[in-house]
């Protein structure tokens, strides 16, 4: 039987006129979308705070008081159900050597020419980035985000650091929102790509043009998969 | 004495008038609002005040202390006597001034000297406080020169903690808004100087416009340069442009050895960067790219194609049953 080199268990041919792939489990799908609503929130909430023409955000929360104490506490749980994803997704994210054969390419997907593209495992690299500046992001976040939440841990720090942790932890939202963006619009772009997030599959057409090698190990492993 | 609304009191040892007066310090003489917040249109220009501190002149009583406590109705909590003369140890939410003794073994004079200093807020001219608040209006600056907390609008986060370069304000754990002194702009706007400078005894520290603190300052440093102390000098730091707080000093050359009085104090370069180009560059960014993924989604995008759902039909279904040729290709 086939092993299991670019796909997730889980992973599997639910149809096959028309083909029809699962790519996340119920709970996977749960566990990301509570992720971006926390993340979303802590966006709110945090660039409140980050500019004065932004300021009004906090009657989201219900005053500025209420903003500055919940922001931290949902950075909190942004970091544990992001862990939790990230446990479930590492393997496939790390990068290969095909990713940047297909990072040279790029001009080719943006003209539609993907066949001129190596064929990829269940991520590309556009993805991976994602996942991996999520990643840092979200740790620098939490650790310069607790250096600074004052309520709470008043000397954990001195001033001098407390002061580097505030920018870094201004800096790093700037970057995380960039990667937000970057990640809704790939989503967005690549048409068919957001039921996976949603009902769970994809279609092969979908999975044939972006992420040949997962179908094929997936075609491959058809029967197989009740027993894994 | 009448006090005119672009008066300041000129002196903190004269008796309050009896006359009901009119405060003169209020959103209507605000020049300076954290985050944006409002400021005065036609602020009454008043005089720039000044609270002047001859640490020569210190005996470390403590009056200025306990009439800080007293007047602003603080209640700090008893403390306990661990062999050094600071109480409390450090400043808090409840006392916004704190004498600190340092023992200094004065090397070119083999002299050991006792140097006193009331630490509090320097109300600078220009506030790091006020710069690194995110709340419009929780710091002001008054025309005067008096930056002042106004408490109903903090929210508590601690930044003007790490925007002051003198480790002044104090976030209560009671109510979750930052306190230090205030110059007693309550008082100094009927007319009556700070109740420090009142109760003090040695007439140490002083109250009246900037400019008549630093005409008296030169006298007092004059005094002390005649008796020895040859680096005598004023404390009015321009890394700040200023402070409404300023103290002659016997070692103006060293301010260090008081306590850890800074040498230059600024804004840190951090805090700067954070407030500036940080805010205007990452707003930025988020906006062109927002702005830009949108127009590229407008005029491209990446479609399957019904060709695809075909090949990947043949490849699944070839994968299923081999015997069968389908026409996939690699
Ligand atoms: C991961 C855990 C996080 C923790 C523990 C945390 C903690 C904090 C704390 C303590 C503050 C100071 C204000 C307050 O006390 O509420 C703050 C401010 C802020 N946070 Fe977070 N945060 C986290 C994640 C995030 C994320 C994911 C974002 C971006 C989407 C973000 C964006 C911001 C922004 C923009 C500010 C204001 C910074 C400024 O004023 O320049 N934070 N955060
Ligand atoms: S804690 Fe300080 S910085 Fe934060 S809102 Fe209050 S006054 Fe402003
Ligand atoms: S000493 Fe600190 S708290 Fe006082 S005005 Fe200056 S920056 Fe603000």
């Amino acid at each position: 039987m086939a092993g299991r080199y670019y796909s997730e268990p889980g992973d599997k041919i639910v149809a096959r006129d028309p083909v029809t792939v699962r790519r996340y489990a119920g709970w996977t799908r749960l566990n990301h979308w509570f992720t971006a609503a926390t993340l979303i929130l802590l966006a709110l909430s945090g660039f409140a705070l980050f500019t004065p023409s932004l300021f009004w955000l906090t009657g989201l929360f219900g005053g500025g008081q209420a903003t500055r104490w919940v922001h931290p506490f949902i950075g909190i749980g942004l970091f544990f159900s992001f862990m939790l994803l990230f446990v479930q997704l590492v393997r496939l994210n790390i990068l290969r050597r095909e990713d940047l054969v297909w990072l040279r390419n790029l001009d080719d997907l943006v003209k539609g020419q993907e066949h001129n593209l190596p064929e990829l495992g269940k991520y590309n690299f556009g993805q991976k980035t994602v996942f991996w500046a999520m990643f840092f992001l979200i740790v620098i976040l939490i650790v310069s985000g607790v250096m600074m939440w004052y309520q709470f841990f008043p000397d954990l720090v001195s001033v001098e650091t407390r002061r580097i942790a505030i920018w870094v932890h201004s800096i790093s939202a700037v970057l995380i929102m960039l990667t937000l963006i970057l990640h809704i619009f790939a989503a967005l772009w690549t048409r068919g790509t957001l039921s996976a997030m949603t009902r769970g599959t994809v279609s092969g057409g979908w999975a044939w043009r972006h992420h040949r090698k997962w179908l094929r190990e997936l075609a491959g492993r058809q029967g197989s998969d009740t027993a894994k | 004495m009448t006090l005119g609304a672009n008066e300041s009191p000129r002196t903190a040892v004269a008796n309050p008038p009896v006359q009901p007066v009119q405060g003169n310090l209020g959103q209507h003489n605000v020049v300076r609002s954290s985050a944006g917040g409002p400021v005065a249109e036609n602020p009454v220009a008043l005089p720039a005040v000044a609270k002047l501190i001859d640490v020569s002149k210190c005996i470390g009583c403590k009056a200025c202390q306990t009439a800080c406590v007293e007047w602003n109705d603080t209640h700090p909590d008893i403390g306990v006597n661990v062999g050094i003369y600071e109480n409390p140890l450090d400043l808090t939410p409840d006392m916004f001034t704190l004498m600190r003794f340092a023992e200094y073994d004065n090397p070119e004079t083999g002299d050991f000297e006792w140097l006193i200093r009331k630490d509090g807020c320097m109300h600078c001219a220009d506030p790091g406080c006020l710069t690194a608040c995110p709340a419009p209006g929780a710091i002001v600056q008054y025309s005067n020169g008096i930056v002042d907390f106004i408490h109903e609008n903090c929210i508590g986060c601690g930044y003007c903690i790490s925007g002051c370069p003198f480790d002044i304000p104090r976030l209560s754990q009671v109510d979750h808004t930052v306190y230090k002194c205030t110059l007693c702009s309550d008082r100094v706007a009927v007319g009556q100087g700070p109740a420090c400078a009142k109760a003090c005894p040695t007439q140490a520290i002083v109250f009246g416009t900037k400019d008549d603190m630093k005409t008296y300052a030169e006298e007092r440093i004059e005094d002390l340069k005649s008796r020895g102390y040859e680096n005598a000098g004023l404390y009015d730091p321009q890394g700040v442009n200023g402070t409404h707080v300023m103290y002659v000093l016997h070692h103006a050359d060293k301010p260090g050895i008081y306590n850890d009085l800074p040498e230059d104090p600024k804004i840190a370069g951090v805090v700067q960067n954070w407030k500036g180009p940080t805010k205007t560059v990452g707003l930025a960014a988020i906006g062109l790219a927002a702005v830009g993924s949108v127009v590229m989604g407008l005029f491209s995008r990446s479609e399957v194609a019904p060709e695809d759902e075909q090949r990947a039909e043949d490849m699944v279904d070839r994968a299923a049953d081999p015997a069968a040729s389908g026409r996939e290709q690699a």
